[in-house]
């Protein structure tokens, strides 16, 4: 599904990933680990195509396709969504109207026409109710003075809406409560299928106890140094990023 | 060189009448140029009473003694007003026989605002089937209107059967010499629409000119009157979202609205007059006055505007309060692209007691174009414990445009508040990511973004309007990024 070869990429001429590779099947989990400015949302940004970011060199492919010949909303509508370590607000825009322009643009894309009204209203209440979400949450603006936890559980409806075929996402546990947290895991089980794929960014070993991984990489300093089981997530979470750091040397 | 105005006048109300160019009242068009003669044919040609054409008489010699007003941030070549034409028949468009015969790229604008086929028809002048002929529905609209006594017509109707109206209210609100455009309209007004409503009734339709029987094309000099009369209520659309083209570059046009006692007037604008091409060539020059009297007590007036057209927009929609407790409000939403210019805000002028104004004002301002809010506040003496709030945000995409926002506040009265809030911002490209990181383009990203931003005026509009005006914002800032 996902295949990505020998990735380097700059900013302003600062090597931040340096020789990543990583592939990721369909209905696999894959979660990627490491500390602080060490590359994770670098990479979640140039699978979405952000384009601040200079690939220098590498290769990635998406279904078969090369992603770096696509936009961004492109990409999206090939069936890629990120969920955002900081999701941004867009003031006076409904989460519905959001949502169901971006629904109907991805049809479009597909060539198929916009989905009708009454169905894409029940869509939208099926899924705020597989994520515990107040009906009231839908008319608000978006992101417009969420909390920290609702912004995320947010960025979880939307990829539910959106049924991707990859999910990146970004520290989605960072900021949560248990409770939220194990809504927002909730949903990414249910939302699991043999035919879709996640790749779960985070920070802690704990979000990985509600979604169990197939895979765990270690990023570090731009480098995937290390790939294992989800044994390896507890391993690190026992040991310390020390530990991986010191194997470096 | 310049004569002394006051010559002018004197030169011009001692000639003698010079009758004889004009006896052909078979005419169809008067000759370019304006003066005492073009005005009496106008008013021949309309039949009007002395009183009326004496009222277009004294307005053209206070003109004449007028300058055009350089205040506003607005920047176009001089306008020479020898060289327009005054008056014209209204001519029946040319009928077409299929949309294959229009503009395409009319054609493609009506599509992207989602016009519907028939409409697209009327719009643009093809003949239409004679099943959904617009006669029949704008008949049953009047009936429904005279079982309620409203009177809803054209002003040059109105003169004919409602002189005594016309003549109590017309230049009331707006005098003949409130400023260089309105002296200009009052001398040479073509036509526009009238509007009463009587004591205690609530107007059960939306009015708007679409249903107006015999509405002539009258978009150059346009004067439009409105009365609520105790205890009424009425809302009043004014244009359309379709892209109005029109062959006169110069326009100006005077609403006036009076609200007596209890009375509410609720007056809706969608403003789409061609606003050039993309180089800044052509398009509209639209110098409005709007204002609105709160006469009675507890009345009240809302304005509602959407502007995207027009090269050059100079408009300050205003209410003055005069009755105890009314109140005036004005929502607006302004948008300029490529080289338009837009200077519009509004006045609220409290001297009734208790009385409460807002403005809500979101101006848009994408390519070279340039944006500004221009508003007054006052606050009399009499006007004690009067409340005004304000609020102008401007929102800019790309480098190369401008926003400037003149607030003044006069307060001659300690117990009331004013209030004035003020923003700029921009599009961030954070925003048009995570929009386009959902499959959103990045066109209509902006569409959706200017949408929310504009919400809380989009809303005041009824709805006939608000679903037709959300598409009109995003397709006319098409192109202004990336
Ligand atoms: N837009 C940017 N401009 C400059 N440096 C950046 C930018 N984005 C990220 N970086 C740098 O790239 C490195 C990796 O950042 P990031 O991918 O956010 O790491 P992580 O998500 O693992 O914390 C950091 O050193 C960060 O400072
Ligand atoms: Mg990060």
């Amino acid at each position: 599904m996902l295949v990505i070869k020998n990735l380097r990429v700059a900013i302003n001429g600062k090597e931040i990933l340096k020789g990543v590779n990583l592939e990721v099947k369909p209905g696999e989990v894959h979660a990627i680990m490491g500390p602080n400015g060490t590359g994770k949302s670098t990479l979640a940004s140039v699978i979405a195509g952000r384009d601040v970011y200079d690939i220098t060199e590498g290769e990635i492919y998406f279904m078969g396709k090369d992603l770096t010949e696509l936009s961004v909303e492109e990409r999206a509508s090939e069936g890629i969504f990120l969920g955002f370590q900081y999701p941004v607000e867009i003031p006076g825009v409904s989460i519905t109207n959001f949502m169901r322009t971006a629904v109907n643009e991805q049809r479009k894309y597909k060539g198929l026409d916009p989905m009708p009204a009454g169905e894409f209203l029940a869509k939208m209440e099926e899924k705020k109710k597989l994520l515990d979400i107040q009906a009231k949450l839908a008319n608000r603006s978006v992101n417009e003075g969420f909390s920290g936890g609702e912004k995320k559980k947010n960025e979880i409806f939307q990829m539910a809406m959106l049924e991707p075929k990859l999910a990146i996402l970004d520290e989605t546990d960072s900021g949560l409560d248990i409770d939220a947290l194990k809504i927002v895991a909730n949903g990414v089980n249910m939302l699991r299928r043999p035919d879709n794929a996640f790749l779960v960014i985070t920070h802690y070993q704990r979000l990985l106890d509600y979604i169990v991984p197939d895979i765990v990489h270690v990023l570090y300093d731009g480098m995937i140094v290390r790939t294992g089981g989800k044994e390896l997530a507890i391993e690190l979470e026992e040991k310390g990023y020390e530990w991986i750091k010191a194997g470096l040397v | 060189m310049e004569k002394d105005p006051k010559n002018i006048i004197d030169e011009v109300t001692q000639s003698e009448y010079k009758y004889g160019f004009f006896t052909d009242i078979e005419m169809d068009t008067a000759p370019k140029g304006l003066n005492e003669d073009i005005i009496r044919f106008i008013s021949l040609k309309k039949n009007e009473p002395q009183w009326l054409l004496e009222f277009r008489l004294d307005a053209y010699r206070k003109w004449l003694g007028m300058t055009e007003p350089t205040w506003a941030h607005l920047h176009h070549p001089p306008i020479n007003y020898q060289d327009i034409i005054y008056y014209a028949a209204p001519k029946r468009k040319k009928e077409l026989s299929s949309l294959d015969e229009v503009d395409p790229e009319l054609l493609d604008t009506f599509k992207k605002l989602g016009i519907s086929l028939e409409e697209q028809k009327r719009l643009s002048g093809v003949a239409v089937d004679a099943v959904i002929d617009s006669v029949s529905v704008k008949t049953t609209f009047s009936d429904t209107l005279e079982k309620k006594g409203i009177l809803f017509c054209s002003f040059s109707d109105a003169v004919q059967k409602y002189p005594d109206l016309v003549k109590q209210y017309m230049g009331s609100v707006v005098p003949s010499d409130d400023n260089y455009f309105a002296a200009l309209n009052s001398a040479v007004f073509t036509d526009g629409s009238f509007c009463y409503i009587p004591k205690g009734v609530r107007c059960p339709v939306e009015l708007s000119t679409y249903f107006r029987i015999n509405a002539a094309n009258t978009g150059q000099f346009e004067r439009t009157l409105i009365i609520g009369d105790e205890g009424s209520y009425v809302s009043y659309m004014e244009g359309c979202t379709a892209p109005m083209r029109d062959e006169n570059q110069l326009h100006a046009a005077i609403v006036e609205i009076i609200a007596l006692k209890d009375a509410q007037v609720k007056y809706s604008t969608v403003q789409n007059w061609y606003p050039g091409n993309k180089k800044g060539e052509g398009g509209i020059y639209n110098f409005v006055t709007k204002r609105g009297i709160c006469k009675g007590n507890n009345s009240k007036i809302s304005w509602t505007q959407v502007e995207t057209g027009s090269a050059i927009t100079w408009k300050y929609p205003s209410v003055v309060l005069m009755g105890d407790n009314s109140v005036g409000e004005f929502y607006s939403v302004a948008v300029t692209n490529n080289y338009q210019q837009a200077d519009t805000g509004s006045k609220m002028i409290h001297l009734g007691k208790n009385t409460k104004s807002t403005i809500i004002s979101k101006g848009i301002s994408a390519g070279y174009s340039n944006n500004s809010y221009r508003g007054l506040v006052k606050m009399t003496k009499r006007a004690e414990n009067s409340r005004n709030f304000s609020q102008c945000d401007s929102l800019l995409l790309g480098d190369k445009c401008g926003a400037h926002t003149w607030p003044y506040i006069k307060t001659e009265n300690k117990s009331s508040i004013v209030e004035h809030e003020a923003t700029t911002s921009k599009i961030s490209d954070d925003q048009l990511y995570y929009c386009n990181q959902r499959g959103i383009s990045t066109e209509n990203a902006i569409g959706l973004i200017v949408n929310g931003y504009a919400r809380e005026v989009l809303k005041q509009l009824p709805m006939e309007f608000a679903v037709e005006a959300q598409k009109l914002l995003a397709v006319s800032l098409e192109g202004s990024v990336g």
